[in-house]
């Protein structure tokens, strides 16, 4: 199988919290999380070492954009790098806002809707050949990207006027309303096409999937991006005869779906031809369909692991979805609210069910939730604690990030003035160099040596 | 492609075991669950003591 360039694109939401009450607004303290960033790169947007970009997006979100990554456990390292980042910032704008350590405290939350039901993303990019026919898209990747919130939703408890308070699947689905458009905050699609390739135009396009919920658990992370990224072989590869899934209400089989997380309530989605399905159902077709596509091509370790895996979670959701809360958000989630509930005699609509699935996605290491979990060993884990560390001063070595980690590396160590985005990489000294980098498969180039020996 | 090599054996070093990470492991949902009283024992007082007013705080703008 061909190696796929992706990345992730994390926004962040944060608030600053004196027993309860907010005494700095969101605005001031994501500025003062920044304040070091700025200092050092005269900018609130920055390529860094390990390749990736930080930056405060549309509505005062820190966001981490990892490096491209050619393998789903680098993939998973970068990820994990941009929490470790994060941190480090908000640690010392903790400092900075109270140096006593008395005074209220700073939470940055990896999850993507707030109490007023404002949402914010975590997208997945994939790097695709250039082609325009988007028909196969339709037929085959919306149904799956509608039906993996089976195992990629991170879970909430919504109240809605019409379906009261529930536990939903997803974070995300209430608050998409397209298939595939070139809309992002106005009507989010599921698919957005807004073509900016960040590389040789002529030759690919960036697929960029801004469905998702942001994942804490390692298992799901890879799972989500490895399965959509083998689906998308398939649906480029148009020698592949694929049965045609086109659903007839893709936004409500999105928000049906998300109501029935245990599946036994048995809501289907119809498609176009007339079949009803489970998304347990659409999901089995897919992998299927994957297993026989995969056979006798050559997969890489990180692809092999993503079939068994998907494979062995349906599995298991068939028999006793709630064994999976060692991989799956959702399912973690909803055994510690569940827990919550049982042993407070409270419900859903509980104040202490909001904070509790709220601080599951705290992102400090010893406050947040999930990463309790992690540290006692109840979580599946992926990636070593140090390949973290290493990723968060290392670029991947096997694209072009590479070529760009180490030309910031250097070119801050030199004192030198630069601008670096995900194509150029440019001195601004009175030669004005710049390398232009068009292949992010590319992570060796003679070009760039010659520019790094004058650094 | 000596190269290519290294990367590949680090990462597998570093992937813990990725093959029996796919295995399904009933034991473990066990301890999960006796460990989740203990864990919200704890969150108490991590807690905010009021959560209400957290929430209701947690006010943010939209993003993509």
């Amino acid at each position: 199988m061909d190696r796929r360039i992706f990345g992730l694109e994390t926004e962040y939401g944060v608030t600053f919290s004196l027993h309860g009450q907010r005494r700095i607004n969101p605005d001031d303290v994501s500025r003062i999380i920044f304040r070091r960033i700025v200092a050092s790169g005269r900018s609130s947007n920055v390529f860094l070492e390990n390749g990736s970009r930080l930056y405060l997006d549309v509505g005062s979100h820190p966001e981490y954009a990892t490096a491209e990554c050619d393998n789903l456990f680098d993939l998973l390292a970068q990820d994990r790098a941009g929490d470790v980042l994060m941190n480090e910032l908000v640690d010392s704008a903790q400092q900075h806002i109270s140096p006593e350590g008395t005074s209220g405290q700073i939470h940055l939350f990896k999850n993507n809707v707030d109490s007023a039901g404002n949402s914010y993303g975590c997208h997945e990019n994939y790097c695709t050949e250039r082609d325009e026919d988007l028909s196969r898209h339709e037929q085959f990747l919306i149904p799956f990207l509608i039906t993996r919130q089976l195992f990629a939703g991170a879970g909430r408890v919504i109240t809605t006027p019409s379906r009261g308070t529930y536990f939903s699947l997803s974070q995300r689905a209430e608050h998409i309303w397209e298939t595939i458009s070139s809309a992002t905050t106005r009507s989010r699609p599921i698919i957005n096409t807004r073509d900016e390739p960040h590389a040789d135009p002529e030759r690919f396009r960036r697929l960029h999937v801004i469905l998702g919920d942001s994942n804490m658990s390692d298992f799901a992370t890879i799972l989500k991006v490895g399965a959509t990224s083998l689906v998308l072989s398939m649906v480029e590869d148009k020698n592949t005869v694929l049965r045609d899934l086109t659903l007839d209400n893709p936004m409500k089989a999105l928000r049906d779906v998300a109501t029935d997380p245990l599946g036994d309530r048995h809501v289907t989605v119809r498609l176009t031809n007339g079949r009803e399905l489970t998304a347990w159902q659409v999901q089995s077709e897919i992998c299927e369909r994957v297993e026989h596509y995969v056979q006798g091509r050559d997969l890489s370790d990180d692809q092999r692991f993503v079939v068994s895996a998907w494979r062995a979670t349906l599995e298991q959701m068939a028999v006793d979805p709630l064994v999976l809360a060692d991989r799956i958000d959702w399912i973690t989630k909803m055994q510690l609210i569940t827990q919550l509930c049982n042993s407070e005699g409270i419900g859903l609509s509980h104040p202490k069910v909001a904070l509790v699935d709220l601080l599951y996605h705290d992102t400090h290491p010893t406050r947040g939730l999930y990463n309790r979990l992690r540290h006692k060993g109840h979580t599946v884990r992926l990636v070593a604690d140090d390949a973290v560390a290493r990723a968060v001063t290392t670029p991947p070595q096997t694209t072009r990030a590479r070529l760009r980690g180490e030309f910031v590396r250097r070119a801050k160590e030199q004192r030198r003035d630069f601008s670096v985005d995900w194509v150029h990489l440019k001195l601004n000294d009175h030669v004005q160099r710049t390398l232009i980098l068009k292949d992010p498969f590319k992570s060796h180039d003679e070009r760039f040596d010659r520019l790094y020996e004058t650094l | 492609m000596a190269e290519q090599e290294r990367i590949h054996k680090t990462r597998q070093q570093e992937t813990v075991d990725a093959q029996e990470a796919v295995r399904v492991d009933a034991s473990r949902h066990d301890q999960l669950k006796n460990d989740l009283d203990e864990l919200l024992d704890e969150i108490d007082e991590v807690l905010e003591d009021n959560a209400e007013e957290f929430v209701r705080n947690y006010v943010q703008k939209g993003g993509q």
